[in-house]
């Protein structure tokens, strides 16, 4: 319960931070519609009727009010230029993050269930087989992907897997009416990408969670009581050995969300990660606000999920005294 | 101990010989030690830490720990030599012909299981019996250990049950699939002398009653006369010598044997004054909601030696901690010198903080790895006094004399000293603030007896040069009587008495002095035996 309210409270203080940083950015949507050549009193009727003109403080909480409701306000730029307009083709935010949203968990969901399984399975079989060729390259390979930045990874696998042997196609469009195989095959490069990056990471803490239990006097005691190798790792190193993985996994499903950012850019996919980096470029607030509050909240609920799993895997904190 | 013992052969061992790999580079761990049991049969192997029982005992399983091997000998277990066996095979003995009782059955078992799973897993590999007669065997031999609720206790976790029940629980596990053999890798080290003698005599009556041989490793000579038929004394690797037990404890042969127990022989005439040092009046103290500290007044007589004991979980570190201002008392003041001292740490003066010090049990987490005896020493220096530069470095070499060390030490990290001087450069450290109180907190509990004895005698020295005063903190009676004036017994956060020590070692015993000091083992092999009829009349 402590946890959740302490949860509650960071996404409180992010939409706070995000609020406020964007406040303070140079220049707001009014003067970047209306160019520099606005009159001043055009630009002050557009504000008047964006709520820009309110001091931050009502706005935030006008904002924070409305999000509550489910409503994340309405997108600035799709609205009309023309004055007078009663602006009802503007979109509303969350007609506008849903669909890419969606598109964005598909992506992330699919790279999560390839690298999570994969990382596990590799950093259980390194720490079984310590100081062997077999650790040694995979602790090494995990290493230069975990400190290659995204966009490298991305365009050394556009390289190899679509301009050198054309498999899968560079640019990821996807759109409603494409068909789960469709799904797959298109957005196979950016999965590939995500899964890369995070896996490295995940399986060396994998790795070394384990290896850790392996030196304690538990494991040496079910090896004197005839415990195979394989149960030694499997019943006696792992349940000890998920309050660890499962943090590392929460900070990298997270990582994920927000590599995908670059990803979904290099790869022209239509998620969230796109829409913000537009939505920063055209100063449309509402939408930045919005996807990275959504960012934050992810980034929360991870790492509760992961202490979640801490606490289950722990009989210590299970069963108290 | 019975009599009608089988001579007929269960393990020989022959001139061992175990490296191990340490600092980069291999050590000779032993050097060509035979050893033979019989069925039935126990066998004492007792000698300082180094001296290789453990790695014999284990050896005796044909394992050995990650970074040591076999180089030469036979392992004959029951006309099978282990040591040439494959992993796999001697899987197939682990845990069910050969069972292992860990000295730390807190860290040794498995946090993650429930202590029924984890007794019987072992004999449930062996597919002989099923699951419900695995377990029904392990509530009656939970039982025949004395655990209490013996139904129900292997439904908990490790974390839930106390380290002398898990002890007893260990021992039920290695007991389950019926072993021919126990190696017992000194399973009541870890525990207080009064849970000590309970756990002996549970291991003692369920090993006579299965006639199980068992290999029991100690480094203390009167645990072991207590539980061997026979004791072999090792030292660097190397057999000292083996005899029957009551053979050993009336005729040692060599004088190393007769030194294992010199720390019993140390005695200090006891002297008082009415002139206090420090006073603590009517303390009350906390670990957050849990109350640790009834009540608690204590007088420490200047310059002289208060032994504070009692066992784990009895509030005498705790005190030490209040005294020190690391754990601020709940109620009750500090008088120190004559002077009030404010409870909090960060309210005490620079002045009142040189003149009480610590020496703390581990010395080995007690200092920076990465700083040398220079900077360890130098600093409270430094600190306290302001003396910098050659000054310092003058300084730092004579509390090295002190300590019996000299400046061949300055450079060395605390990685290159030994147990013994690393406890040194400890007790050098808190003398380097020149204190007025040093309070020692099991100070000599995780070092050898010839160490310790060391250590108690430098203790003593100094005390007389510099008439420094000592709160001695402690569990074991034999240091008790080698350093103290007087005694103070606490059990559950009180004080059960306080008193010179001829008063407190002398009937009339309050009971739980009594309970306490009637625990602690004697060299007498039917000591426990006389006790456990004592106790049941």
């Amino acid at each position: 319960m402590l946890r959740l309210s302490l949860g509650l409270v960071t996404v409180f203080a992010f939409s706070v931070i995000i609020f406020s940083t964007f406040s303070f950015l140079p220049g707001d949507f009014a003067t970047e519609i209306l160019g520099q050549s606005a009159t001043k009193s055009a630009v002050k009727a557009l504000r008047a009727e964006l709520g820009l003109d309110k001091p931050p403080v009502t706005r935030y909480f006008d904002w924070l009010g409305n999000v509550f409701q489910g409503d994340f306000g309405s997108s600035f730029s799709g609205r009309s230029k023309v004055q007078g307009d009663q602006g009802d083709r503007s979109r509303e935010v969350v007609g506008l993050i849903v669909p890419r949203l969606k598109n964005t968990l598909f992506l992330t969901g699919v790279a999560a269930m390839l690298a999570i399984p994969l990382s596990l399975i590799l950093g259980i079989s390194a720490a079984l087989y310590r100081n062997s060729y077999y650790d040694r390259s995979a602790t090494g390979v995990s290493l230069v992907t975990v400190s290659s930045p995204e966009f490298f990874t991305a365009y050394i696998f556009i390289l190899l897997l679509a301009t050198l042997f054309p498999v899968f196609p560079t640019i990821s469009n996807v759109d409603e009416a494409s068909t789960l195989a469709e799904r797959f095959y298109r957005t196979a490069l950016p999965v590939f990408t995500l899964t890369l990056i995070t896996m490295g990471h995940m399986m060396r803490m994998t790795r070394s969670a384990i290896i850790n239990i392996l030196s304690s006097e538990y494991i040496e005691m079910a090896k004197l009581s005839g415990a195979s190798r394989y149960e030694v790792i499997v019943k006696h190193a792992l349940p000890n050995a998920w309050a660890p993985i499962s943090q590392v996994i929460a900070i990298n499903l997270a990582y994920m969300l927000i590599g995908s950012v670059v990803v979904e850019y290099v790869f022209n996919y239509q998620g969230i990660g796109r829409l913000m980096v537009g939505s920063v470029y055209n100063r449309d607030l509402p939408v930045v606000q919005a996807c990275a509050l959504i960012f934050a909240s992810t980034y929360v609920i991870l790492n509760l999920i992961a202490d979640l799993i801490g606490i289950i895997s722990n009989p210590r904190l299970l069963y108290p005294k | 101990m019975t009599l009608n013992k089988s001579k007929e052969l269960l393990l020989e061992m022959k001139n061992i010989h175990i490296d191990g790999f340490s600092d980069e580079r291999w050590h000779k761990i032993l050097k060509g030690v035979d050893l033979t049991l019989h069925r039935g049969e126990i066998l004492g192997l007792i000698g300082e830490s180094g001296a290789g029982k453990s790695t014999m005992g284990k050896a005796a399983m044909g394992y050995t720990q990650p970074g040591c091997k076999i180089i030469k000998g036979e392992i004959n277990f029951n006309g099978i030599d282990l040591a040439k066996l494959t992993e796999f095979e001697k899987r197939k003995i682990w845990g069910t012909k050969i069972s292992y009782v860990a000295q730390s059955a807190a860290a040794s078992f498995n946090p993650a299981h429930r202590l029924m799973d984890q007794t019987i897993s072992a004999a449930n590999r062996l597919k002989i019996n099923p699951m419900d007669v695995l377990k029904k065997d392990a509530v009656q031999l939970y039982e025949s250990l004395q655990l209490p609720d013996a139904k129900n206790i292997g439904d908990r976790y490790p974390h839930q049950v106390s380290g002398g029940q898990l002890q007893r629980i260990m021992t039920a596990m290695a007991m389950s699939p019926r072993p021919e053999l126990i190696i017992f890798d000194e399973p009541t080290t870890a525990l207080d002398v009064t849970t000590q003698v309970e756990v002996l005599s549970a291991m003692r009556s369920i090993v006579d009653k299965f006639n199980t041989a068992a290999i029991y490793i100690t480094h203390d000579l009167a645990v072991v006369a207590q539980m061997a038929d026979r004791i072999k004394v090792l030292r660097y690797g190397e057999e000292v010598e083996e005899a029957e037990t009551r053979d050993m404890l009336s005729n040692p042969k060599e004088e190393y044997t007769k030194s294992l127990w010199s720390v019993r022989s140390l005695i200090k005439p006891e002297e008082t004054n009415e002139d206090y040092m420090l006073s603590i009046k009517n303390i009350d103290a906390a670990y957050g909601s849990s109350k640790v500290l009834h009540n608690v007044s204590i007088d420490i007589p200047k310059g002289k030696t208060v032994a504070i004991v009692g066992e784990s979980g009895s509030g005498k570190s705790t005190t030490a901690r209040v005294i020190t201002g690391l754990l601020p008392q709940l109620k009750g003041e500090i008088i120190f010198d004559g002077k009030k001292l404010s409870p909090k740490l960060e309210q005490r003066s620079k002045e009142e903080l040189r003149r009480i010090q610590i020496i703390f049990q581990m010395p080995d987490t007690a200092m920076n790895p990465r700083q040398t005896v220079d900077e360890i020493i130098g600093r409270p220096i430094e600190f306290y006094q302001g003396i910098k530069g050659k000054e310092r470095e003058a300084k730092v070499i004579e509390l090295l004399k002190m300590i019996e060390l000299d400046e061949t030490f300055l450079d060395r990290l605390p990685s290159e000293l030994s147990g013994g001087q690393k406890q040194r450069i400890c007790i050098a450290r808190a003398l380097a603030a020149n204190p007025d109180l040093i309070i020692c907190d099991e100070v000599t509990s995780a070092l050898d007896q010839i160490v310790q004895e060391g250590i108690l005698k430098l203790l003593q020295k100094l005390q007389k040069e510099l008439g420094v005063t000592y709160i001695f903190i402690t569990h074991d009676i034999a240091t008790v009587k080698a350093i103290s004036d007087e005694i103070v017994v606490m059990y559950q956060g009180e004080v059960v008495e306080q008193g010179l020590k001829s008063k407190i070692l002398n009937p009339p015993y309050p009971d739980y002095t009594e309970l306490l000091l009637s625990s602690v083992p004697e060299m007498d092999p039917d000591w426990l035996t006389n006790l456990l009829n004592k106790r049941s009349s």
